[in-house]
């Protein structure tokens, strides 16, 4: 796969998780005033959402660097 | 539970996080941790509620961490044991710290805690940032002056920690390279988490610690300091998670530039020698500690030190402390660019010398 390919794939599925949230972002407000009405349960949804963002986004920023021609100096060097 | 106001975010705003974002996270990348204190009083600028500006702005600490830890972990530099247990006994000192916050809170008012954390950042940023930038100069001086220096010079006081063997409590560290009894490592992780808990930036003390008393190269010490702020981090999010008292989409919008961030400067770290690390690190340190002369002749006149200062004078220092903050950040963001670009230059020299040096030989 071209790095061109895999920054687009990646980066389409970060732009869908910030429009996802920002249509949901209600809800998440929502749940956060639950959390602390007492229902802890929801205290996972931020942290959920966290984890899955660094994974997407994370994975996009990587492979949008490489694809503009910013790579580290050698790759795997022990220092 | 107080009520908690999670505010309406306007297009202006959330750029101006995720500018924000993108050069802390060029800074964390480089010297693993940065960027959060210029965070909470920008959100709160933004009308954010104290308690909500902490836990959003710990709360997009904890992924940028593992990233860049993962990121780093690929050019051989982090040392996840080291990490991992700092980590641990950092988030006990958070939790030391956040009650000492609490404490003086209660005692003595918002200006308690506002003169604490003064006091905090101009003794402990003044003394190690001050030493940092020293260290890092003079290595730089040698360096230019063509002197033999040692890749990763260990001081008397690590070599001395590295010697003391205590039964039952002696642990291998491969960026050390050496034995190490955790009772050494437990004060330091802890003094770590207290300082996060104050300043939000815990790394000021764990990567010159890492350095300076455990004999760690910056590199890697900064690249560790990544782990360690990933456990605190995730700690810490945990328990304001539970206050519910996170704003996830104010997280993840510094979380947007911090990822593009944070891959510059992790990158960056491969071009550069070890004092690079310390020369941006102790520079931000030494900046940021400038920034708390301005807030303190609002606090003195508040607990009535100094006589009733002018509103207009008071913003005026106020605005010059922020802006101080920023600076401090730019700066770091700007050295570490220039770091990069002069590394990736002086790279393509050497790639191109030896392959006219084998167009010769062939």
């Amino acid at each position: 796969m071209s790095s061109l390919v895999r920054t687009s794939i990646w980066g389409v599925g970060s732009l869908a998780l910030y429009v996802l949230l920002f249509l949901f972002s209600d809800e998440t407000i929502e749940l956060a005033r639950r959390t602390r009405e007492g229902e802890k349960i929801w205290f996972v949804v931020p942290i959920v959402i966290a984890l899955l963002f660094s994974l997407v986004h994370g994975a996009f920023t990587g492979y949008f660097w490489d694809a503009v021609g910013l790579k580290p100096a050698d790759k795997n060097r022990k220092k | 539970m107080e009520a908690v106001g999670f505010i309406h975010i306007e297009m202006g705003s959330a750029l101006q996080l995720f500018l924000v974002g993108l050069v802390g996270g060029m800074v964390s990348g480089f010297i693993g941790s940065g960027g959060a204190f210029v965070l909470t009083p920008a959100m709160m600028t933004m009308g954010v509620p104290g308690i909500v500006a902490v836990a959003s702005n710990i709360c997009h600490k904890f992924p940028k961490a593992i990233v860049g830890a993962l990121k780093r972990h690929k050019y051989g530099q982090v040392d996840w044991k080291l990490g991992i247990i700092m980590g641990v006994f950092a988030e006990f000192g958070m939790f030391a710290g956040k009650q000492v916050m609490t404490d003086i809170k209660r005692a003595y008012g918002d200006v308690g805690t506002n003169l604490y954390v003064s006091a905090v950042f101009i003794v402990v940023l003044g003394i190690v940032g001050g030493f940092v930038l020293r260290d890092a100069w003079r290595l730089y001086k040698a360096e230019r002056a063509g002197e033999d220096i040692p890749a990763n010079p260990v001081t008397k006081l690590a070599r001395w920690v590295q010697s003391v063997r205590i039964p039952g409590t002696m642990m291998h560290f491969e960026c050390i390279g050496a034995s190490v009894s955790v009772l050494f490592i437990a004060p330091l992780g802890f003094a770590t988490g207290l300082l996060a808990a104050t300043i939000a930036v815990g790394g000021f003390i764990g990567v010159p610690s890492m350095i300076y008393l455990l004999g760690a190269p910056a590199l890697m010490a900064s690249a560790t300091e990544l782990v360690i702020a990933f456990v605190m981090g995730l700690g810490g999010t945990i328990l304001y998670a539970l206050d519910g008292v996170v704003d996830i989409r104010l997280a993840m919008i510094i979380l947007a530039g911090s990822l593009f961030g944070i891959q510059i400067g992790a990158i960056g770290t491969t071009y550069v020698k070890d004092h690079a690390v310390k020369l941006v690190m102790g520079l931000i340190m030494v900046i940021v500690v400038v920034s708390r002369f301005f807030y303190i002749p609002g606090y003195l006149s508040q607990i009535g030190t100094i006589g009733p200062l002018d509103p207009g004078l008071l913003a005026r220092l106020k605005w010059l402390g922020d802006g101080t903050l920023v600076l401090a950040l730019a700066v770091g963001g700007l050295a570490i660019l220039w770091a990069l670009l002069r590394g990736i230059a002086e790279h393509r020299q050497q790639h191109e010398e030896l392959a006219a040096a084998e167009g010769i030989e062939d």
